[in-house]
């Protein structure tokens, strides 16, 4: 989204702000009694003008509300920034009846993560990664997933989708124990944002451990004549799609001390990853965010998206929304949908997201869309 | 000449005692060396490793200090458990907030170090704190009112040392003003003064006693709290045993000096105690602890001037005792409230 050498510019910057904005939040903030959340705001916005002021100013948003320090994306293996972005798409054969065979292979690894800077948390992977590869298909296509368990307990991949009883990845049918495997089969139905995960039990750790992603099946616009180009720009691939910016976000939780409540939150398990690297966005373009909900313990969750309305897609299985101009939707765990806004409308600059459960947010799950005119 | 002669006579005698001596000093080296060829074996060889099943460190943080002031929160937090402990974030009420370490990098085992959130706190009101180590695991401490804490400026300190001669040196002196009175007091009304004093410090006994264990259970685990409380108790009592008894037992002006002594160091805890309380902002007690702490404090001075009834000692040998036995309340609540 950004080059590197952008992307190291952001960076040292930042250090230098967490700095300078702390002495400027200690020493003159909080010593003035009167509105201390506000002076202290204007204390780190007053330190953010003396540094490179466009580079830093989606941190003074934040105060400091904040974790401090960077995770170690390249230990972690995953990079919260690409991964918005980074579909799984499998490998594509012709079947002998001429439909197309879509074949993704997932293995199952215990893995040490970086939840948040500092906080490592003991994971149950998918390829080595939490949330597990975003899996994006398209509809009508069949479907082999070739899982194979690495991990130290037994593991499966239930799909939220049509298939068999056999394929359904509960004990009894496609629950593997280590060092086996088994492949799933069904047909890619039906279009939507979808979801799979670990169906062994007990169901919340396994969940929580960090086994689930996102399952994007894209709507077949031969299938759906009267919202033709509605369902191509669905499709992945299709000139029409390139116009859109796609995301994918899973919102996730971990119970780092294992006491059945969350320590960290967030979207796609960093804390505060977007927050301290803002989504950048080109203005003219419209976006589309494939929003997955996981987080255990907690009933519900949400997503709200500051100075803008969306339309929303219930678990993304129709072609018109299901609801139209709101800025706040809720989803419980497993629920998810999609979400299509457009800032062709608004100025340049900053744009927040969030749950609208403070505690959420606080802890974590917060995130920023830099809104630039488009790059040339 | 001696030395010779000496030398000449002695052996027969003095071999088999220096033999002796070498046996006792062998026998003393021996078990201390296998013990130490135990311990190089247990570190060299780790002999243990076969039971480490990959569980992660065990991790004790004590919060120690607390101190809120105009620049947010400082935490003195001392580490404690199995390995040296990192802590990674700080949540304040349930969210993230940046903050300082001093000194940075992982904490040494009974190691300590100050935590610094530039938290905009507020007044009268309840914070929780939430260290997260690296491991994810989490540590809480509750500041149940938040005051600002006092700091060590001239004037607090005048008032401090006023309050500590309200506590300690006016009771005492009240206690030692009904001296003429006791000397016409009957047998009988004497041993029920008496009596009431023993009675009263032997409840403060096993108050405090309580009260001191209770505290020792939240200092850290490396200072052995309980077994503290009760070696510290136990060698005071025998220091002034042996101070007192050693001119056989006392009796007169000596038994009231040693009694005001006794009281001194129990008015020095109470001076620290009511200190620390201003300090941890429970000044909203402060009245009636004060009032408490002054009633109970007479009868300190009437159980002082029982052993000087029968003597007429010097007038300024009152306001020595008064001095030894309030004394200590001033001093300990300057240090109670900078704790």
């Amino acid at each position: 989204m950004a080059d590197i050498g952008e992307w190291l510019r952001d960076k040292i910057s930042r250090r230098s702000l967490l700095a300078g904005g702390l002495a400027a939040a200690g020493g003159t903030a909080i010593s003035t009694s009167g509105a201390l959340g506000q002076s202290q705001h204007a204390g780190h916005a007053g330190a953010v003008v003396t540094e490179a002021a466009p580079a830093s100013a989606h941190l003074a948003a934040h105060g400091a509300m904040i974790t401090v320090g960077d995770v170690d994306n390249e230990r972690n293996g995953f990079d919260p920034s690409a991964m918005l972005t980074d579909w799984e798409t499998g490998t594509v054969s012709e079947l002998p009846d001429g439909r197309t065979l879509r074949t993704f292979e997932v293995t199952a690894e215990d893995k040490e993560i970086e939840i948040a800077p500092g906080i490592m948390f003991p994971a149950w992977t998918y390829n080595g990664r939490v949330p597990g590869p975003a899996l994006r298909a398209t509809e009508g296509e069949r479907l082999k997933i070739v899982f194979r368990n690495y991990g130290s307990h037994p593991h499966s991949m239930h799909f939220h989708g049509i298939h068999a009883a056999r394929m359904d990845g509960v004990p009894g049918a496609g629950l593997i124990g280590p060092g086996e495997e088994f492949v799933y089969e069904f047909d890619a139905k039906p279009f939507g944002c979808h979801l799979y995960h670990c169906h062994a039990l007990p169901l919340k750790r396994h969940i929580h451990k960090g086994m689930y992603g996102a399952f994007v099946i894209d709507p077949d616009p031969a299938r759906h004549p009267e919202h033709e180009t509605v369902a191509r720009s669905r499709q992945l691939g299709t000139p029409e799609n390139a116009g859109w910016q796609e995301f994918v976000m899973v919102m996730n939780a971990f119970d780092t001390n294992f006491d059945g409540e969350n320590e960290v939150y967030a979207v796609n398990t960093v804390a505060h990853a977007y927050a301290k690297q803002p989504i950048r966005l080109e203005r003219e373009r419209p976006v589309r965010i494939y929003l997955v909900n996981v987080v255990e313990f907690d009933p519900i969750n949400s997503f709200h998206l500051h100075g803008n309305f969306f339309n929303y897609f219930d678990q993304g299985t129709t072609l018109t929304p299901t609801l139209q101009t709101v800025d706040l939707i809720t989803q419980c765990q497993a629920e998810r949908g999609i979400l299509e806004f457009a800032f062709k409308e608004h100025e340049p600059g900053l744009y927040m997201f969030h749950p609208h459960q403070s505690e959420f947010t606080e802890l974590g799950w917060v995130g920023m869309f830099d809104v630039v005119e488009a790059v040339s | 000449m001696t030395d010779i002669a000496r030398s000449s006579v002695e052996p027969v005698a003095g071999a088999p005692v220096a033999r002796r001596g070498r046996a006792y000093l062998l026998w003393i080296v021996v078990p201390l060396a296998v013990l130490g060829l135990a311990i190089a074996w247990l570190v060299a060889a780790d002999p243990l490793s076969g039971f480490r099943n990959g569980a992660p460190p065990v991790e004790k943080l004590t919060f120690e200090r607390t101190i809120l002031g105009t620049d947010g929160i400082r935490l003195l937090l001392r580490a404690g458990g199995s390995e040296p402990m990192t802590i990674a974030q700080v949540q304040v009420d349930d969210a993230y907030w940046q903050f300082t370490q001093d000194p940075p990098g992982a904490i040494a085992r009974s190691g300590t170090v100050w935590i610094h959130l530039p938290f905009p706190w507020v007044v009268g009101e309840a914070h929780a704190i939430r260290v997260v180590t690296n491991t994810g695991a989490t540590f809480d401490h509750e500041i149940p009112v938040a005051v600002p804490t006092p700091t060590r400026d001239s004037l607090s300190f005048v008032s401090q040392g006023l309050l500590g001669a309200f506590v300690g040196l006016l009771p005492v002196a009240i206690g030692l003003m009904f001296y003429p009175v006791l000397r016409g007091v009957g047998r009988n009304g004497m041993n029920f003064l008496l009596a009431l004093t023993v009675g009263l410090l032997a409840f403060l006994l096993i108050d405090a006693f309580g009260d001191a264990l209770e505290l020792a259970g939240e200092a850290a685990a490396i200072f052995q709290g309980p077994v503290m409380v009760v070696l510290v108790a136990a060698a005071s009592f025998l220091l002034l045993m042996a101070v007192g008894r050693r001119q056989g037992t006392p009796s007169g002006l000596a038994l009231a000096t040693f009694i005001a002594l006794g009281i001194g160091l129990h008015n020095l805890g109470e001076g620290l105690a009511i200190g620390a309380s201003f300090a941890a902002g429970a000044a909203g007690l402060g009245t009636f602890l004060v009032l408490g702490f002054t009633l109970h404090n007479i009868t300190e001075g009437i159980g002082i001037a029982a052993p000087i009834l029968k003597i007429r000692p010097p007038l300024w040998s009152f306001a020595g005792l008064t001095l030894l036995a309030g004394g200590p309340a001033v001093i300990g609540l300057w240090i109670g409230s900078l704790a």
